[in-house]
């Protein structure tokens, strides 16, 4: 009988103490939860993240703020209504410290709510509609947004003759930010879009739309694609004889992206596009960054392992300001965050928790038997102009 | 106009010979096989290999996209789709949908998810122009091709179906197995045979789709709808109905994309309920119709 007890009891206490041990192990490790979309349309984005946070970690270690530190990396395949469980279930099951990633807008913004309620700091590598930093206090951003590069594009097509415009842009949040902030520059500055195309984000026909802009005979063509469906447009463009008609083509750098640039053919040379991130950005930083990317991957990186890699910075810098506390602390030591990137110096925006960065105008040339995005202009220090109003 | 007449026909003969293996499975051997769509991605994949991986030509691609998807529709139909044939739809329907999904996921894992292109030979990357204004004519070299590849398919089937003894015994044993196969037809190689060339004939649209369609693990999923439309719209007793039907559909994409994108790919299936309500049993039917 009293053995019995005695057995209980020390059932008890072990059970008891194994729930100490295992809260002692959560307090010395924190987990950072990446959601990112490894398959489906948008895989490259996701392969391109993955690399740059390995990269990171390789290089600077698994620790932060003096613990130690795991990344865990969720496959959404860009599916919002997966984004959301998978955030549900990194917030509640894993309890991380932050959230991380986001492939395209719709994700972002399906997180977000989840990011406000468990007041779970919030990184975005990737997605670049401006409002997703609007849709909770508690996210912060480390890609770009895409009024950033349009309204540049708009400035350079301007000053150089580009009166008549038509723009194609994909049908969903980033695209509309393109469009409406690249047509508003290009009316102040006395040029017109004449016609406004869109084209659904998944599976698109590009043929249709790209004999309207035929017909339409503009002087340049202004495009916005999200990262992985350049290759398919160029190829198109090139097909239907736009280049050869005389429509220039320019372009937010989704759609010259290095991590499929080379597979784009001659059709690519001398398209002008705006970004924020080149493979070829003429710097030490960046030089150390490619070779190193180069090295432990097959493939070039591009302006979304560069989100990723500063994503990383952030939240290890921040980490080590807040000695590994999460929540709003961990907000507040990301704010104003100003660091040598490889696209650059970029600094964190206090107010906005955006991203403010240099713009470069690039165009695409044959190097070394490789295409390159050459950058020949910069636009510096460049605010999102989505949040002035 | 002329310009856009000419990607819709272009588009439309892709559409048909992708459609046709299975026009050909649910209509002459009524089975219904979802999975067509992952034989014509895996025809794709062949051709994407093979031009990237061992640096074929073009041409010699089609042909082994044909061989190799119509090799992998045999081995198939001799191991599992032989003992569907006599099960009900809703189970045919249920295995074949298990298959597409097994596809795609087996390429997924080792080709992986993101889109592929190949680059087409520089004789096909040309463009003709004639006119101008309205009636001007720009005719891509691909979709030439294309156009040229289906009009020949299309006659030597119909020839194959309707003049050689192959043709007679398959239809033959279509109508009644168990008598043509007491006439001495071997039913069951004629099925075999039938299948493969279905298989064959998706594998190598494809292979000819890959730079028009693009090719990723979802293509199966993506088009699948248009394949049953074609069938459905077109009725699956002959040729020439999924032919008529699937220029309809491409010809009315193409315009419906450029005249109202608002709409976009919606016109397609406005256009199959307005003729599915016309016709129910399709635009072309052996009288009596439906089985």
């Amino acid at each position: 009988m009293i053995n019995t007890r005695k057995r209980v009891m020390l059932t008890a206490m072990s059970a008891l103490a194994l729930i100490g041990s295992g809260a002692q192990a959560q307090s010395d490790t924190l987990k950072i939860g990446v959601i990112l979309p490894m398959t489906g349309q948008q895989a490259s984005t996701g392969r391109q993240i993955d690399a740059a946070i390995k990269l990171w970690v390789a290089q600077n270690g698994n620790r932060a703020g003096g613990k130690k530190v795991e990344v865990i990396i969720k496959d959404d395949g860009s599916l919002p209504d997966a984004t959301r469980r998978l955030a549900q279930e990194l917030v509640v099951n894993d309890k991380v410290v932050a959230l991380a990633g986001f492939g395209i807008t719709p994700s972002a913004m399906a997180a977000a709510p989840i990011a406000t309620q468990s007041k779970t700091p919030l990184v975005v590598m990737a997605a670049a509609t401006s409002s997703i930093t609007e849709a909770s206090p508690y996210v912060v951003r480390t890609s770009f947004t895409l009024p950033q590069v349009s309204v540049g594009l708009a400035e350079w097509a301007s000053a150089n003759k580009i009166k008549k415009v038509v723009s194609l842009v994909a049908d969903y949040g980033p695209g509309y930010d393109a469009e409406k902030f690249f047509a508003e520059r290009i009316l102040f500055n006395g040029g017109q879009v004449i016609e406004k195309l869109r084209t659904p984000l998944r599976a698109p026909d590009f043929a249709p739309v790209l004999q309207k802009v035929r017909d339409a005979n503009p002087d340049a063509l202004f495009v916005f694609l999200p990262s992985g469906q350049g290759a398919a447009f160029m190829k198109q463009f090139g097909e239907r004889g736009l280049d050869k008609a005389g429509i220039r083509l320019i372009a937010t750098g989704d759609v010259t992206d290095d991590d499929q640039l080379n597979d784009m053919g001659d059709v690519a040379i001398g398209v002008v596009s705006s970004h924020h991130y080149s493979a070829a950005h003429p710097s030490p930083a960046n030089k150390k960054f490619v070779e190193a990317f180069q090295a432990a991957n097959k493939f070039r990186p591009n302006f979304m392992a560069v989100g990723g890699y500063d994503g990383m910075r952030l939240l290890y810098k921040g980490l080590d300001a807040t000695k590994g506390a999460g929540g709003d602390a961990l907000v507040a030591a990301m704010k104003g965050q100003l660091f040598e990137s490889p696209r650059g110096q970029v600094l964190i925006d206090a107010q906005t928790r955006d991203i403010i960065q240099d713009v470069y105008i690039r165009k695409v040339e044959k190097k070394d038997g490789q295409l390159w995005n050459i950058e020949f202009d910069t636009i510096k220090s460049v605010k999102d102009p989505g949040k002035n109003r | 106009m002329l310009t856009l007449l000419f990607d819709g026909i272009a588009y439309g003969m892709l559409l048909f010979v992708l459609s046709l293996g299975l026009a050909v499975t649910m209509g002459l051997m009524n089975f219904v096989n979802l999975a067509h769509g992952a034989f014509a991605m895996a025809g794709g994949y062949v051709l994407v290999v093979l031009m990237r991986g061992y640096g074929w030509p073009f041409l010699a691609c089609l042909p082994a996209a044909f061989a190799v998807t119509a090799l992998l529709g045999a081995v198939l139909e001799r191991t599992l789709y032989r003992r569907m044939y006599s099960k009900p739809h809703l189970d045919q329907v249920l295995f074949s949908i298990g298959l597409t999904f097994m596809a795609v996921a087996a390429v997924d894992y080792v080709m992986g998810s993101s889109q592929v292109n190949v680059q087409t030979p520089e004789w096909l990357r040309g463009r003709f122009e004639f006119g101008s204004g309205a009636l001007s004519l720009g005719m891509g070299a691909y979709r030439l091709f294309i156009i040229a590849v289906c009009v020949a398919l299309t006659l030597g089937l119909q020839t194959l179906l309707n003049r050689t003894r192959f043709g007679s015994r398959l239809r033959a044993a279509v109508d009644d197995p168990r008598v043509a196969a007491g006439l001495g037809i071997p039913v069951n190689r004629v099925f075999l045979l039938t299948f493969a060339a279905g298989s064959g004939l998706a594998g190598l649209g494809g292979a000819l789709g890959v730079d028009i369609l693009g090719l990723d693990p979802g293509f199966p999923f993506k088009f699948m709808v248009y394949f049953l439309i074609v069938c459905a719209v077109g009725g699956t007793s002959s040729i020439t109905g999924p032919l008529v039907a699937a220029l309809l559909l491409g010809i009315a994409d193409v315009f419906g994309k450029y005249y109202l994108p608002k709409l976009g790919a919606f016109i397609v299936y406005m256009l199959m309920i307005a003729i599915l309500l016309w016709r129910p049993q399709g635009l072309f039917t052996r009288s009596g119709g439906g089985r």
